[in-house]
């Protein structure tokens, strides 16, 4: 880990304003992702500023009928919260699928939104890696991608978004909120979020320097059956091959996004009123023009059958 | 997997195996060129170990886990990987567990740290520390302190309300069973294989049936 | 004391302390922190720097420069070591890889330098300011592509490892039923929770080496043979280690760079390998491919039996032999074994828990089951149709005690394996296909010899001290019971310290050895200073009866502690009667898995160990034992791999992010039985260990129940979800 130096921001604007004087620095929340990133030198801030002080730690009621969840409300914190609980299980659900129980307590909901991919590539820096060092190739994609992504990707990344959480906010329609160095604020939907590679995987999303996600709203609720089904190796405490955010209304119609798929939640919302339909034909255009390695070929047909798995359970 | 031998090349083609992966090896591990630090950056820190307040000047850089392990000397927190991979590391900071191997001390200022000494000692046992030798729940002993302190929150939290991944309803009150104890425990590995030993220490604890 | 014979009727047959069920004397320790091992022992040695290794950047080649000047400037540094600048004497005859030392690379993240520096810190981020050129060199890394022309290993005597009894191939084609399968295993890693660790101070020319490792005897002699000095002068201490799994019994790039930095910085240097370096640092289980022939006749039983075995190695050398359990398992008289080893430059493949049986079993009792399922017998059945009386491939050679029958037999009552249904794929609960599974294992049960010191500390206590390990496997425990019920104490009047090589040499802990042999050398050493007090006090100490914390001799009643202060050291040694026999160790293995339907994702509901292991010395602890090697078949059979990059030859999945093992959800109810045995072949105790035992079998039963529950059958193991999910029947 790169020496650097620390301080403790008092307002948003006072974090995001030190972010984008000091070249190098970077915000620190919860610090499960990052921390673990700078101790193998693939993060090197020199300058750290937490920003546990600011607040932003609360989740209120909005006009619309929604949800505000602050950026440092924890993993356990919002998981647990009785209205999220009820209006929105999807989003619970996912949260508590994720990780383990000490590092959703620590984890934030800004965080978690920021969390970088898991490709061993990345986490090697002997090896070829554009994401971590841009120009530098990609080993991952004749390499060992069993775990990465199938669609969304570039002839210079295949890296999964890893994360859960995500996934249910995109099925959700939530929006982040943000604070820009200069004071201005804006809303991000969840869906533009998240970039996809192209030429520039070392770009996870569309932050820009000293830009501070503030909160991420939910909109109104919209009713249904709520599911996360997250297939992975083995029961608990590791990543998704493949999940499923779902919400079913009592007619049929979903919305589904999918997690550990793409470098992104992959939702595609043109699709979505076929899958109650032909849900065989709807998924071919959710994942037309992927483009999977030999290894990980599997994760299409195993996305079907993990939404086929989510469908029988409305039935039962 | 590919079985193509020593070369490979990208679809862009960029030559990723043979010798450009010496060079990167021998590259810096970042992109970023940087002048090492004339000196590490130390701040002082304080905050309360079981009990007790303690004052200390860090490197920034220095994790919870190691100013308990290499400057307090509270070695019954274990380092088995530094990633928040394992669980070893796990203390109770304010009332929940964390992984103190991924959190900087410097974040702990005015915090209440409790680790596996403040929990009881070999004289004077923790109910869970002592259930945990009469169901042999443990062998190594490495993962032990770690799985102790988690098995004590994990128990606060289902107290608390906070869901889990095998419940039905995820809108109900959780309880206190096998299922609910093996996936609320599973960020604590022991490759010794005493799960079904520590779940039923758990369990005798919470005073429950298995 | 030789053990010359076959043992008779002894006082561990009216034991009061051993065979009961004792909770561990370390565990006040264990649990509440303060059990000290390698890495935090800041107490034994003032002014300890920190070494952080920098491992090698490719899997083969030479380092042509390397650069540290910055990382010397870099602030907090003591020194650098660098392998290329060291001159490293020698090498431990018990390694392959060479550990440190010169220029050339032969497998990804071998260490090539250690930053020392004041603080942990500052020797990490040092250790990345190294720059290091190498030439690189083409590398064997694919070893399913090597395997078909890999030679035959050097076995026995360095005779080729093959084995034939009577006319395998004949028999095999007038086989009326055959099986012939190919089933591989992949690389696994130890994932010991604590990493490789030590401190090394020298005083002169004395290194002392606070370490954690299985074999206290061997390590002392490997680091003497890699420094060039004579081991007296070399003291290692390990008495906690968290966890081996045959990754701690030799020496490693730890212990070896610890003392030539603490050499090279003039002061005591702590080293602990960090998780991301142990995979391709360390030693592994090799990959195997393994291919299985039997030939049967229409009632099932085997005619012709064949188990050929590849797997691959740096320099050729040990391989992975899925073999060993092939020869004494089942009958039949045309046999036939073979093990071939590919030479590869990854890193080195080496022991791991029950080397050859555990992926042997793997193969074998799926094997079997495929079998049963040809011939339409219940493959419980089929295993009691093919026990046999002798050894089967060295038919003179008999067993010393086996009760494999009864095993299967009350496993099946226990476990309730009348309700399994024989037609695969007829069991649904909800979303999912239930299954049941059987297996047999057999691990041998070796014995080496093993010395302890025992003295009383003229108050009645009683201090056993000797080089043992305890690794997890409850050490400690039966070796007090054993000293216990020898001298006739109570459990809280006997101390035990292990790990330190100042102690008698021990058998160490491996190959499923420890526990018979160090009670044994334990007994010996008790039996010793019973003698020793009969002649300072007047008696007979080999009749006087010793029990209560007294000694009674013909009319005299003494109190232990009016011996005063004594000391006796003792050792056993076993006798050449053994190679009469076949030692071993028997289990029946159950598992019940229930696997979705739509994603196949594969949960195990239950799993029953029945063992046949001789007296068990400590039920609670062996049970542990048990199912802990229960979890780690799990882990092989469902979700463990280590996975080679072919192109640059390392283990790319090098975390415990990447690893999978299994995790506390993976695991539900676990059952372990013992028979009442006693093998009187093994030690005067008549007792073998278990820790191996419990992972020869469960894995293949998890297959089996896999392919009870579903109908499909994986031969490529581990056994996740996107080999089969798309062949899962179809439900609607």
């Amino acid at each position: 880990m790169k020496s650097f130096t620390y301080e403790r921001a008092r307002t948003p604007a006072e974090a995001a304003a030190s972010v984008a004087k000091i070249p190098g620095a970077k915000f620190l929340a919860g610090g499960t992702n990052l921390l673990d990133l700078m101790k193998l030198e693939i993060e090197t801030p020199t300058h750290l500023v937490d920003v546990q002080d600011i607040g932003l730690d609360t989740i209120e009621d909005t006009a619309e009928g929604g949800l505000r969840i602050g950026a440092l409300v924890s993993n356990t914190a919002l998981a647990s919260d009785k209205r999220v609980r009820r209006d929105y299980g999807v989003l619970s659900r996912a949260i508590v699928a994720g990780a383990s129980g000490q590092l959703r307590n620590k984890a934030t909901t800004a965080g978690n939104l920021l969390q970088r991919t898991r490709c061993s590539y990345f986490y090697d820096t002997n090896m070829a890696c554009n994401k971590r060092q841009p120009g530098s190739g990609c080993a991952a994609i004749q390499g060992f991608s069993r775990q990465l992504a199938v669609i969304g990707t570039s002839d210079s990344c295949i890296a999964t978004y890893p994360g859960d959480m995500a996934i249910a906010l995109r099925v959700l329609d939530a929006t982040i909120g943000t604070v820009k160095p200069d004071g201005a604020t804006r809303t991000i939907p969840m869906a533009d979020f998240h970039r996809l590679p192209g030429d520039t995987p070392q770009i996870d999303n569309v932050l820009e320097r000293g830009e501070l996600i503030t909160h991420v709203d939910l909109p109104r609720p919209i009713g249904g059956q709520h599911f996360y089904k997250k297939v992975r190796d083995r029961a608990s405490y590791a990543f998704a091959l493949v999940s499923v955010a779902a919400v079913i209304q009592p007619d049929g119609k979903m919305r589904a996004a999918f997690g550990g798929m793409a470098p992104k939640p992959w939702r595609v919302e043109a699709a979505e009123a076929g899958l109650h339909e032909d849900r065989a034909a709807a998924m071919e255009t959710i994942f037309a023009g992927a483009r999977p390695t030999e290894e990980n070929a599997f994760k299409i047909p195993l996305a079907q059958r993990a939404l086929a798995s989510v469908v029988a359970q409305t039935r039962s | 997997m590919n079985g193509k031998g020593e070369l490979a090349v990208s679809r862009r083609g960029v030559i990723v195996g043979g010798t450009s992966a010496v060079a990167l090896a021998s590259l810096p591990a970042t992109g970023q060129e940087r002048v090492p630090a004339k000196a590490p950056a130390a701040i002082p820190v304080k905050f309360e170990v079981n009990g007790k307040p303690v004052e200390l000047t860090l490197d920034t850089r220095t994790t919870l886990l190691d100013a308990l392990r290499e400057h307090l000397k509270l070695t019954g927190t274990k380092k088995g990987c530094d990633h928040g991979q394992c669980g070893a590391c796990t203390v109770i900071v304010n009332g929940q567990r964390i992984n103190s191997c991924l959190s900087l001390a410097v974040q702990h200022q005015g915090d209440k740290v409790k680790t596996i000494e403040g929990l009881g000692t070999p004289e004077k046992l923790h109910p869970m520390q002592a259930a945990f030798i009469k169901h042999d729940g443990y062998q190594c002993g490495y993962c032990t302190p770690g799985q102790i302190c988690s098995a004590v929150a994990v128990l606060d939290e289902i107290r608390a309300g906070v869901p889990s991944h095998v419940q039905d309803d995820i809108t109900a009150r959780p309880s206190v069973n096998a299922d609910e104890l093996r996936e609320r425990m599973s960020g604590n590995i022991c490759r010794c294989g005493a799960y079904s030993n520590i779940a039923e220490a758990i369990l005798e604890t919470a005073g429950a049936k298995a | 004391m030789e053990f010359n014979a076959p043992a008779d009727t002894n006082l561990f047959d009216t034991a009061k302390v051993v065979g009961k069920s004792t909770p561990r004397i370390d565990g006040p320790l264990k649990t509440t922190g303060t059990a000290p091992y390698a890495y935090e022992r800041h107490d034994v040695v003032a002014n300890q720097a920190y070494g952080y290794i920098l491992g090698a950047a490719i899997a083969k080649g030479r380092i042509t420069a390397m650069d540290v000047s910055q990382a010397l400037a870099a602030p907090g540094v003591i020194t650098v070591v660098t392998s290329p600048d060291t001159d490293v004497p020698g090498k431990s005859s018990m390694n392959n890889a060479r550990l440190f030392g010169g220029s050339e690379v032969t497998h990804y993240h071998q260490a090539i330098a250690c930053v020392v520096a004041e603080t942990f810190e500052q020797a990490r981020a040092a250790a990345s300011l190294i720059r290091t050129q190498y030439d690189r060199e083409k590398g064997r890394f694919d070893f399913p592509a090597l395997a078909p022309d890999a030679p035959l290993a050097r076995g026995r005597g360095d005779k080729p490892d093959q084995a034939r009894l009577g006319d395998f191939d004949g028999a095999f084609a007038a086989a009326p039923v055959k099986l012939d399968a190919t089933y591989t295993t992949p690389d696994e890693s130890h994932a010991m929770m604590e990493p490789h660790a030590t401190i090394a101070a020298w005083e002169g020319d004395r290194l002392t080496l606070w370490t954690s490792n299985q074999m206290v005897a061997w390590g002392k002699k490997s680091m003497g043979e890699a420094l060039g000095i004579d081991p007296e002068n070399i003291r290692l201490d390990s008495p906690y280690i968290g966890g081996g799994f045959g990754g701690k019994l030799f020496i490693r790039a730890d212990v070896l760079v610890a003392a030539l930095a603490a050499r090279a910085a003039k002061r005591p240097v702590k080293i602990a390998l960090q998780r991301p370096l142990i995979a391709n640092n360390t030693t592994h289980r090799h990959a195997t491919i393994q291919r299985i022939r039997i030939g049967a006749d229409k009632e099932g039983k085997i005619t012709a039996i064949a188990h050929e075995n590849w797997s691959g190695n740096l320099n050729g050398e040990d391989g992975e032999n899925g073999t060993y359990q092939t020869p004494i398992l089942y009958a039949g008289a045309n046999r036939l074994t073979s093990n071939y080893i590919a030479t590869l430059d990854l890193p080195e493949g080496n022991a791991m828990r029950a080397p050859g049986e555990a992926p042997g079993h793997l193969a074998l009792e799926v094997a079997m089951d495929e079998l049963a399922e040809k011939l339409g017998l219940d493959p419980i059945e089929l295993r009691i149709r093919n026990e046999p009386k002798t050894v089967p491939a060295t038919p003179e050679k008999q067993f010393s005690d086996r009760n494999l029958v009864r095993c299967l037999r009350e496993g099946a009552d226990r476990f309730g394996w009348s309700q399994r249904k024989a037609e695969p794929g007829t069991v649904r609960d909800g979303q999912w296909l239930v299954g049941m599974g059987v297996a047999a294992g057999y691990r041998g049960a070796p014995t080496m010899k093993s010395g302890a010191r025992i003295r009383l500390d003229g108050s009645g206590k009683v201090i056993v001290e000797t080089d043992m390990t305890d690794i997890g496997t409850g050490s400690y425990t039966i070796i007090a019971q054993t000293a216990a019920e020898t001298m006739g104490v109570p459990l809280d009047r006997v101390q035990v310290t292990l790990g330190d090589s100042r102690f008698p040499a021990s058998s160490g802990s491996g190959g499923q050895w420890g526990a018979a042999s160090s009670t044994a050398g334990v007994y010996a050493a008790c039996v010793n200073l019973r003698r020793a007090i009969g002649e300072k006090l007047g008696f007979n100490g080999d009749e006087a009866v010793f029990a209560d914390s007294q000694i009674r001799a013909g009319d005299r009643v003494i109190d232990l502690a009016e011996a005063g202060t004594m000391s006796a050291d003792g050792e056993i040694t076993f006798g050449k009667f053994k190679r009469e026999y076949d030692v071993g160790t028997y289990a029946a293995h159950f598992a019940e898995v229930a696997v979705n339907a739509y994603t196949g994702e594969a949960r195990i509901r239950r799993m029953l160990a029945v063992c046949d292991a001789g007296r068990i010395l400590n039920p609670l602890s062996a049970r542990s034992q048990v199912i802990g090697a229960m979890v780690m078949a799990a882990g092989a059979a469902l979700m463990e791999e280590l996975v080679v990059d072919k192109r640059f030859g390392l283990f790319v999945n090098h975390d415990l992010a990447g690893y999978e093992v299994p995790v506390h959800a993976d695991i539900t109810q676990q059952d372990v039985l013992f028979l009442d045995t006693l093998d009187s072949v093994i030690s005067p105790m008549k007792a073998k260990g278990v820790g191996e035992l419990g992972i020869c079998g469960p894995g293949a039963a998890i297959a089996n129940a896999i392919f009870n529950a579903t109908g499909v059958r994986v031969r490529e193991y581990p056994i996740t979800l996107d080999k089969y999910f798309e062949r899962l029947p179809v439900i609607a």
